[in-house]
């Protein structure tokens, strides 16, 4: 009964082959997309735990882990760090605690980019669920693999 | 720099040092330093804020420059202070008896930073001005508490935990409905906003409505009357360590809710609601006194302990005269302390002779009389025994009681403090006194041990100079109590005086 969910799916394999990077690529298109439109850190970070899930559905639990190299748990204390640290920048300018702070970094070609503590505060986000999200996925991959 | 960053540092320095162990996850030691730098930051952090409260008055500070009442805003008035120092105090002592007697299976699924995120917690609870925000930081501690609750995965933590997290989620939701109402009935989530606009509410039913569901999602949080029966199931069953952060902070974060909202938003029907606060704050003492004489285990025995000494922290709040309020301030500085401390030494007692059973253990005087006068004191100041801090605390409360002629109030307040030395006689005589019961139980022998003296001698170090130096703790809780009187002064400071 459980080799046949098990069983590898060549269509679902070479599917998440093509996918994985277009998901990955998408996610960071949600991230940078929230800051003025629909999107954001949160959304964008359940994309990704998707597309990492999918690596594991596709092959298995060892396959995703490694894909990750670091524990789950860890993309959540750095996510949170950036997150927490975001609100610091403000005091070196002698504004409250947590006030948005925001850069402009003129490039040659591209134009004019603008940097901001949202910014760093949305990836915190990102990472976090994506982080949270894992956790969850491969603790339960965990006690069915063992 | 700008002072009112002080008011920041308290919620950032945990969450900060807590996400930091979290990416160290695999190195332990790192993870062990990490907590006792972070609470004794945090706790230097505190002592800061106190004094600058203290000579300043409420300091606020509005989070990402938003005004206030539309963003969100920290305030740290006097009761505030004094809890995040509390707090503090607490958090630097369970973080110093983890290092000895934490599992590495528990720190390896996270357990200092779940300690610092309980931390971040219980003190955005204090530090907030918004009401939706306390909900928020209610929940973040919740969150942590459910988490180091189950570590472990025994039966009886499981059982215990069930009821915790039921009953608490029950309260989170009646909270976020009363959140939900006040906010139909003011439009605004800014405590010192809703406060005033609520003078202006026409219909002042629903006002008393709104104050009710408050009252009832707080007292499930402080575990009073009627609904207190999930602290008896589970704080017995978590480490030591845990179980002496639960029971020196947790309840009281839900009695600090009670004395800001009842202080400062609901305080026009005051005959009415601290009636009712004043018959949940006398049943209260009576049920958690009475259950704990039922009781032969000495977590479980505290645990009981802790739901009547929330009895007269309402009980402060309930008779809201000024001494009242001194004595229910009084009385939640002299709690904080001696009830982590107590759970602290059942932990000895437990690493000692292996058991919480009190029919199992005996003879600790003889062996460990160093241990047996360490028990002493807490035990004899939660009772109320002269000259510790808790014969102080109970006294202003019961002066304020015959004060307000609110005599049954008084005579069980009374009542339950001579049950209360009963039930520390009961340990004391069967942990401490009695022969060792045979077959003597094995005794496991850890080291380091002198650690852990260290921690709960200091405690009761604290415990003795709050009661001989009661005059300048008294004149700190008078201070508070005058703030907490006069809310006129904390709206003044959020909203600036018009």
């Amino acid at each position: 009964m459980t080799s046949r969910f098990n069983m590898r799916s060549l269509i679902l394999s070479t599917g998440a082959t093509l996918l994985l990077p277009l998901l990955i690529l998408f996610s960071l298109f949600l991230l940078l997309r929230g800051h003025n439109e629909p999107g954001g850190g949160f959304i964008g970070g359940l994309v990704a735990a998707a597309a990492i899930s999918l690596k594991l559905f596709a092959e298995d639990y060892r396959a995703a882990r490694t894909m990750l190299r670091v524990h789950p748990l860890q993309l959540v204390g750095v996510g949170l760090v950036l997150a927490a640290g975001a609100s610091l920048p403000a005091l070196f300018v002698g504004e409250s605690f947590f006030t948005a702070q925001w850069w402009t970094l003129n490039l040659p070609i591209l134009g004019s980019l603008k940097l901001s503590t949202p910014l760093i505060f949305d990836i915190g986000v990102y990472l976090g669920v994506v982080g949270s999200v894992l956790t969850v996925v491969f603790t339960l991959a965990e006690a069915e693999h063992s | 720099m700008d002072m009112t960053l002080l008011v920041a540092l308290p919620i950032i320095l945990p969450l900060l040092f807590g996400a930091v162990s979290l990416t160290l996850l695999k190195n332990h030691k790192a993870q062990r330093w990490l907590a006792v730098i972070g609470t004794f930051s945090i706790l230097l952090a505190a002592c800061a804020l106190m004094w600058h409260c203290q000579q300043h008055g409420i300091i606020v500070l509005e989070v990402g420059s938003w005004p206030a009442p539309f963003g969100i805003v920290l305030v740290a008035d006097l009761l505030s202070a004094i809890m995040v120092l509390l707090a503090a105090i607490t958090g630097v002592a369970t973080a110093l008896y983890s290092l000895k007697t934490v599992l590495t299976r528990f720190e390896r699924f996270g357990y200092y930073p779940l300690l610092h995120l309980l931390l971040a917690g219980v003190n955005g609870a204090f530090l907030t001005g918004d009401i939706f925000n306390l909900y928020v930081w209610f929940e973040v501690l919740l969150v942590a508490s459910f988490a180091l609750l189950i570590q472990g995965g025994e039966r009886a933590q499981m059982e215990g935990a069930i009821k915790y997290v039921t009953l608490n989620l029950l309260s989170s939701a009646l909270f976020l409905t009363a959140i939900g109402l006040l906010y139909g009935l003011v439009g605004s989530l800014n405590m010192a906003d809703i406060a005033q606009r609520l003078t202006q509410v026409e219909d002042q039913r629903m006002v008393t409505v709104v104050a009710m569901l408050f009252l009832i999602a707080f007292s499930i949080k402080a575990a009073a009357f009627p609904l207190f029966f999930w602290l008896p199931a589970s704080y017995h069953t978590p480490q030591v360590a845990v179980s002496a952060i639960f029971a020196g902070l947790l309840t009281k974060v839900g009695v600090y809710a009670l004395y800001r909202v009842f202080t400062l938003i609901f305080n026009s029907e005051v005959e009415f609601t601290h009636n009712i606060l004043l018959w949940m704050a006398v049943l209260t003492m009576l049920t958690g006194v009475l259950g704990a004489a039922a009781q032969f285990e000495v977590r479980r025995i505290l645990s009981f302990h802790i739901i009547s000494q929330i009895g007269y922290m309402m009980l402060g709040l309930a008779l809201y005269t000024p001494l009242a309020l001194i004595g229910g301030v009084f009385y939640i500085m002299h709690h904080i302390i001696v009830k982590a401390n107590l759970f602290l030494v059942a932990g000895l007692i437990y690493r000692l002779r292996g058991s919480f059973e009190l029919k199992r253990l005996g003879g600790l005087y003889k062996d460990h009389p160093g241990l047996a006068v360490l028990f002493l004191i807490p035990a004899l100041s939660l009772a109320g025994v002269p000259p510790l801090s808790g014969f102080f605390a109970k006294f202003i409360l019961i002066k304020a009681g015959v004060e307000a002629h609110a005599w049954w109030a008084v005579g069980i307040a009374l009542l339950v403090g001579l049950l209360t030395l009963y039930s520390m006689m009961k340990i004391w005589n069967e942990v401490f006194w009695k022969a060792v019961p045979s077959p003597a139980p094995a005794i496991p022998a850890p080291g380091g041990n002198g650690l852990l003296y260290c921690i709960t001698g200091s405690l009761a170090a604290m415990t003795i100079a709050i009661g001989l130096f009661a005059e300048p703790i008294y004149q700190l809780a008078q201070q508070a109590a005058t703030q907490l009187l006069n809310p006129q002064l904390y709206i003044n400071a959020v909203l600036g005086a018009d």
